[in-house]
């Protein structure tokens, strides 16, 4: 596959593990956040790991958007399409992510909810227009890089005049993610959770740029190397993270080059800006209530915000005390420290979020690395 | 002189006509549906008798059964449709076990109003697949649902076959060191059924694999009578397979990444669509493995037959408690190749 098979090389791949074994330093252990679930998947489908040295650990951050939606946003989906009875377009990997009361969508569609899994916003545009008669609501998740297609599709429902379209919005920022991960006191404070430097974003940095990173480098004297998704971005970020450790260097390095640029795709951020505002405050599995972390749809186009229309009442709903979702999301614990792990939570009965997307640490690590543990016992 | 008028009876209206209630209801229009359209198509000894059972005499030896049911949406996809796929479906499972297909039912589910058309194209197409593979449709049934009831045609398939002296092939037969190989390049049947479905067209060339693969099975047989287990990767992809394997024989599996043949078109299709075509089902594959030491003769085998073009040897069974199986990534790393969480498609077969 031309384009993609060069980023996933064996041979180049282990010259940069070389490369990467000789640029530690002896005695030195190194630990870096990836934040975006697609980096975390790659490293686990890939293999990665098995390529770097073992004083380099991974902590997988908290930027998997199923993930982190908390359980009341799910129950409130739900409602909207059983008491509602609307239409509910998702994107498949929600399907699974569990609600109150051991419900989920998928359970809510098999007792008669309208629940539509699709492929992009469009595909909700669509089915509105087959539907005229129906209420139909698309669930709009994910941080900046899947915020530009749902501001189209607003702008889209104006211009058409579609009457029964809205948007249940529960698009997130990544900056003020890791801000709050940055600002945690393990973080921050105490050190139980050493943190050396992160892998940026690969897509949500080419609709921002690479320039929002530049505060967290400076502030916290953290590196940040924005990487693709590929095995080899990654490995190339590693080892550019590793160089800047070992200088005392933190400065945000772009690795994604052939994509990202400092300002980002204007066009995009224009469009979201036209669209969306920041909420004050919103809560993040794992995170808990972040502010200024989320958008909402501006009150001019209240009429396509399906919380307004419907009336929607956000209700925080506790985690399962035996899910350690929200540790492993902020990097505090890794999948294996969960004692329900591989056991009751598993991909077919997830028990906690980051078991469910394929993004997600836990469904990663059980998907593509479990057979490790065996290795170390 | 008899007073009786001679019947005449209007001929079905295949071009513009649909499936009403008669023609499941067992009137004249149901017989005359069975005789116009299946007994003209899939003509042979057994279904000449009008009976509603087929007999036929029974070799000596193991006989085999499977059967399976088609309900894939769409019913026309690139390189084939739920008719053929139908015929091939049970063919394989018979075939699976080392066996030689000999006989096939049939069943059709019919929902109201859909285009006899299309039943006709179907039905053409299911004798077409029973011919040219020489495992004749002996008995079948025609049942007719409200519309709403149904979605269309759904197929249910039954084969017979007998397996020859000497061959013993199941699932849990894999020994450590034993030999994994495939008959040619995994995903081409679910990345073109997902490139016609109405929310996703994307433009390819890829088709379906949908075939008939005991005559493939002769001729491993023939080379190797020692198979160990035989499967085809259907629904769940290599993937399920190997793990069903796995699980049936309690031993492990490594597979090299590099030795897997996908084409290129699957795997750019598989990446946008964000799937792992180890994930993605087979309809005209098989996965095979056989000791060590018949490895290469097998693979000739294979690779001798035209639907076994591309076979390739792609990894050994090892031991392992926790019945893993495990890849040698193209990057040089490792991980594990695990069952399907969910769905990932529904409705491919």
């Amino acid at each position: 596959m031309k384009y993609v098979d060069e980023f996933r090389d064996g041979e180049l791949a282990r010259v940069l593990a070389e490369r990467i074994a000789r640029a530690v330093q002896p005695g030195r252990s190194y630990r870096f956040m990836e934040f975006c679930g697609g980096h975390t998947h790659a490293i686990s489908r890939y293999g990665v790991t098995d390529l770097l040295p073992a004083t380099i650990e991974m902590v997988h951050g908290p930027g998997c958007p199923v993930c982190v939606l908390p359980i009341g946003r799910i129950d409130n989906a739900i409602a909207l399409a059983l008491e509602h009875g609307a239409i509910l377009c998702t994107y498949a990997d929600t399907m699974r992510v569990p609600a109150s009361g051991r419900s989920s969508l998928m359970r809510a569609k098999a007792e008669g909810a309208d629940i539509r899994m699709v492929y992009s916003a469009a595909d909700a545009l669509r089915i509105a227009r087959e539907n005229s008669a129906r209420e139909v609501v698309f669930f709009a998740i994910g941080f900046e890089t899947t915020t530009p297609p749902t501001a189209i599709a607003i702008l889209e429902a104006e211009r058409a005049g579609l009457a029964n379209f809205s948007v249940f919005c529960n698009h997130v920022l990544t900056p003020a993610a890791i801000a709050n991960i940055l600002e945690s006191p393990q973080v921050r404070d105490i050190g139980t959770v050493p943190l050396d430097g992160f892998v940026g974003p690969a897509h949500v940095s080419c609709v921002i740029g690479s320039q929002p990173y530049e505060y967290f480098a400076e502030e916290y004297a953290k590196p940040v190397v924005i990487a693709g998704f590929e095995p080899l971005d990654v490995m190339q970020a590693v080892l550019m993270l590793v160089e800047q450790v070992n200088d005392g260097r933190h400065e945000v390095e772009n690795e994604f080059t052939r994509a990202v640029t400092r300002e980002g795709n204007t066009k995009a951020k224009v469009l979201v800006a036209e669209v969306f505002e920041l909420r004050r405050s919103f809560e993040w599995r794992g995170l808990g209530e972040v502010p200024y972390s989320a958008l909402r749809i501006k009150g001019r186009y209240g009429r396509f915000d399906a919380e307004r229309r419907f009336g929607i009442v956000y209700r925080s709903v506790a985690d399962n005390k035996a899910c350690e979702c929200g540790a492993i999301l902020r990097g505090a614990k890794r999948p294996k420290d969960c004692k329900v792990f591989g056991t009751v939570c598993t991909p077919e009965n997830p028990l906690g979020s980051c078991m469910v997307s394929s993004e997600g640490a836990c469904a990663a690590y059980y998907t593509y690395g479990r057979f490790r543990d065996r290795r170390a016992a | 002189m008899s007073a009786v008028k001679k019947d005449y009876v209007r001929p079905i209206d295949f071009k513009g006509g649909r499936v009403d209630m008669s023609h499941g209801a067992g009137g004249r229009a149901m017989a005359q549906l069975i005789d116009e359209l299946f007994l003209a198509a899939f003509d042979n000894e057994w279904l000449r008798h009008l009976n509603d059972q087929a007999c036929f005499a029974v070799p000596t030896g193991r006989m085999v059964m499977a059967t399976d049911s088609h309900v894939v949406s769409p019913l026309f996809f690139p390189g084939g449709d739920i008719g053929c796929l139908a015929v091939h479906g049970t063919i394989n499972d018979v075939a699976m076990s080392g066996a030689t297909p000999l006989y096939l039912s049939a069943t059709f589910i019919l929902e109201e109003g859909f285009p006899l058309a299309d039943l006709q194209r179907i039905v053409e197409s299911m004798a077409a697949a029973s011919q040219a593979a020489r495992v004749p449709v002996v008995t079948g049934d025609t049942k007719v649902v409200e519309k709403g009831k149904g979605d269309g045609v759904f197929i249910t398939t039954t084969g017979v076959g007998i397996v020859p002296e000497g061959v013993d092939v199941s699932g849990d037969r894999a020994r450590p060191g034993d030999k994994v190989l495939v008959s040619g390049t995994l995903g081409d049947h679910g990345v073109a059924i997902m490139s016609f479905r109405e929310n996703l067209e994307f433009e390819t060339t890829i088709r379906s694999d949908t075939a008939a693969l005991h005559e493939l099975v002769a001729c491993m047989v023939d080379a190797v009578p020692g198979i160990r287990c035989l499967r085809d990767p259907t629904r769940g992809g290599l993937a399920a397979t190997l793990n069903e394997f796995a699980r049936q024989s309690r031993v492990g599996f490594r597979i090299r990444e590099r030795d897997v043949p996908v084409k290129p078109e699957v795997n750019a299709a598989c990446e946008l669509l964000g799937l792992d075509p180890l994930n993605v089902a087979n309809e005209g594959k098989l996965v095979a493995i056989c000791p060590p030491g018949d490895a290469e003769r097998l693979l000739a085998a294979m690779r001798a037959h035209p639907l076994g073009a591309d076979a390739a040897i792609i990894g050994e069974a090892v031991e392992d408690p926790h019945r893993f199986v495990q890849m040698e990534t193209g990057l040089g790393g490792a991980r594990i190749v695990d069952w399907l969480a969910g769905e990932q498609l529904p409705r491919i077969c």
